[in-house]
């Protein structure tokens, strides 16, 4: 265990020594930061008309989870294809550490520099806070908080694992984008369409436990389930993929 | 501490290396040649943990390389042919951080240790993406010596380096060699004569053959060839030369010195000296002439090559 804390920390801390990483917090946080913003002058207005609702800070998640479809990938592209294409690859697998611990300290790593992204942004609610009265539903920001986490978790798992399939960076960027347009996208509209049987396509969308459920202040067991298995499975295919890496 | 056995590796249809069966004791340098895609590297690779073999077993530091990987890695230090690193980080940091993954004790401490064994302590903050080819074979080496490993694999440990480099580290190799065991691939052939305690030719995934340099030499030769030289006119040494019991094949060269054979494990050397003095002759050098390690190589590899 001590391993993956080993190698989720330098990638941490590599992430800050590479531009991208600046890149896709401030891709992250710019539009939030106007969403927020949007969201603060429209309600005013209609305070100001008289009527409305107070604003709901955790749209501002949900716009954060969608900029992570496109972000993520960009994340954790590099993770294990670089190491495969430089040939330090072999040098991890020289040293006694666990393929599985290789993967797991590679989407620590990830998860490590999207929570401290996610925390940036604790600074919408907070000034929400002191906007309305009586203040802002915080248990619905907690659920909220928690159902990104945990899609956040899903995607970059499922980013190591294709990135462990390839060499080549951008072709892990794509694929990983792909899977979760799929995921995202294309799964959850016919379900909105079909007459029935919309229920299993819903369970599997990407989107529907966090949009639907979590975000609302739900947090389902289902929604649960389908994260934490979409990250053991990301974190399976990257670990299966390193070890027929071994054997090819 | 190096024992395998029967050993196989197939890429796809491509036979890799084929029934190789070899072992390494502790204090033992191994020289591992042969020439490029022989198998050295996919041998090392397999002992290091880093790929099965499609057959064969092999046991590195008293553990198997399939079922016991993880432990035959803590006791391996390997340096990779192409020396792979991280070249964003700096060279400390890469050493800790590799070091941190072997759960070292006192890691920094030991990180400098072996900086300045390897002569990059003036270097330590600098990117490895910075370094030169020869600085980075160094970080390479400090990070396979790190550990303290009781077996240490290097694939081509001195390719890249300037003269005096190459110097440094096979003394360092030679130091490290005297209590641990080192398996060093090299195709530079008097590099496994002046390192190596044994040679192991391997051509075409077979070990053509295994013995100590002498011995390789002397098996090889079959008898023992020396070259004479002395001052001045010397017409007739090849005659006094032959007037000594035992020696065969005298022949004169051109420049005046005389070459002659005799059968090897009877050392005529003091006969021809005193011989040669008797007769009058200012003795300049009288020196034998081995088969050098590069004949005994084209020899066995070429050899092979003729069979098929």
């Amino acid at each position: 265990m001590k391993n993956i804390w080993t190698i989720a920390k330098r990638e941490y801390d590599n992430y800050f020594n590479s531009p991208l990483a600046y890149v896709v917090a401030f891709s992250i946080l710019l539009p939030l930061g106007i969403y927020f913003s949007a969201i603060l002058y429209f309600s005013a207005q209609n305070a100001f008309m008289g009527g409305g609702t107070a604003p709901n800070s955790t749209q501002i998640n949900w716009l954060f989870v969608f900029l992570m479809v496109f972000l993520s990938p960009a994340l954790t592209m590099r993770l294990l294809s670089d190491e495969a294409r430089m040939g330090t690859l072999e040098l991890m697998l020289t040293a006694p550490i666990r393929d599985f611990e290789l993967v797991a300290g590679k989407w620590l790593g990830a998860m490590m520099f999207v929570l401290s992204v996610a925390l940036l942004t604790l600074v919408f609610p907070i000034i929400l806070e002191n906007l309305i009265t009586p203040g802002i539903d915080w248990k619905l920001m907690i659920a909220s908080y928690l159902g990104m986490i945990l899609i956040t978790s899903a995607m970059l798992a499922l980013g190591v694992g294709i990135s462990a399939i390839f060499t080549n960076q951008f072709a892990a960027y794509f694929v990983t984008l792909g899977l979760f347009f799929f995921l995202w996208f294309m799964i959850g509209l016919p379900a909105s369409l079909l007459p029935q049987g919309g229920d299993v396509l819903n369970y599997l969308s990407l989107s529907y436990h966090f949009s639907q459920d979590i975000n609302s202040g739900s947090l389902t067991l289902g929604g649960l389930t389908y994260y934490l298995s979409l990250t053991a499975l990301g974190l399976f295919i990257g670990t299966t993929a390193i070890e027929i890496r071994r054997w090819r | 501490m190096i024992k395998v056995s029967g050993l196989t590796k197939d890429y796809g249809a491509r036979r890799a290396i084929h029934n190789l069966s070899f072992d390494a004791q502790q204090g033992e340098i191994v020289g591992f040649l042969g020439p490029n895609g022989a198998g050295k590297t996919t041998t090392m690779r397999i002992l290091t943990g880093y790929m099965p073999p499609s057959d064969g077993e092999a046991v590195v530091a008293g553990y198997d390389v399939v079922e016991e990987s993880l432990e035959v890695r803590k006791r391996v230090g390997y340096l990779p042919e192409t020396v792979p690193l991280y070249t964003d980080m700096v060279v400390f940091e890469y050493l800790k951080y590799m070091g941190e993954l072997r759960h070292i004790p006192n890691v920094d401490a030991r990180v400098e240790e072996v900086l300045d064994m390897v002569g990059l302590l003036d270097r330590s903050n600098g990117f490895i993406g910075n370094l030169s080819k020869g600085m980075r074979q160094r970080v390479g080496l400090a990070q396979a010596l790190l550990h303290r490993p009781e077996v240490l694999i290097l694939d081509e440990p001195t390719i890249g380096l300037d003269p005096g480099q190459v110097v440094e580290v096979r003394e360092l190799i030679r130091e490290i060699g005297k209590e641990r065991t080192v398996l060093l691939s090299t195709h530079l052939l008097h590099e496994a004569q002046n390192l190596c305690d044994r040679v192991l030719i391997i051509n075409k995934g077979k070990i053509v053959a295994e013995d100590t340099t002498e011995n390789l030499q002397a098996r090889l030769l079959g008898a023992e060839r020396v070259i004479v030289r002395v001052r001045g006119e010397a017409d007739e040494l090849a005659d006094s030369i032959k007037s000594v019991k035992g020696v065969r094949k005298v022949e004169t060269l051109e420049d005046g010195a005389v070459e002659f054979e005799f059968a090897s494990g009877k050392d005529l050397r003091p006969e021809v000296a005193k011989q040669v003095i008797k007769d009058g002759y200012d003795l300049l050098e009288l020196r034998p002439l081995g088969m050098s390690l590069e004949e005994i190589f084209l020899e066995l590899t070429g050899n092979d090559a003729k069979k098929k």
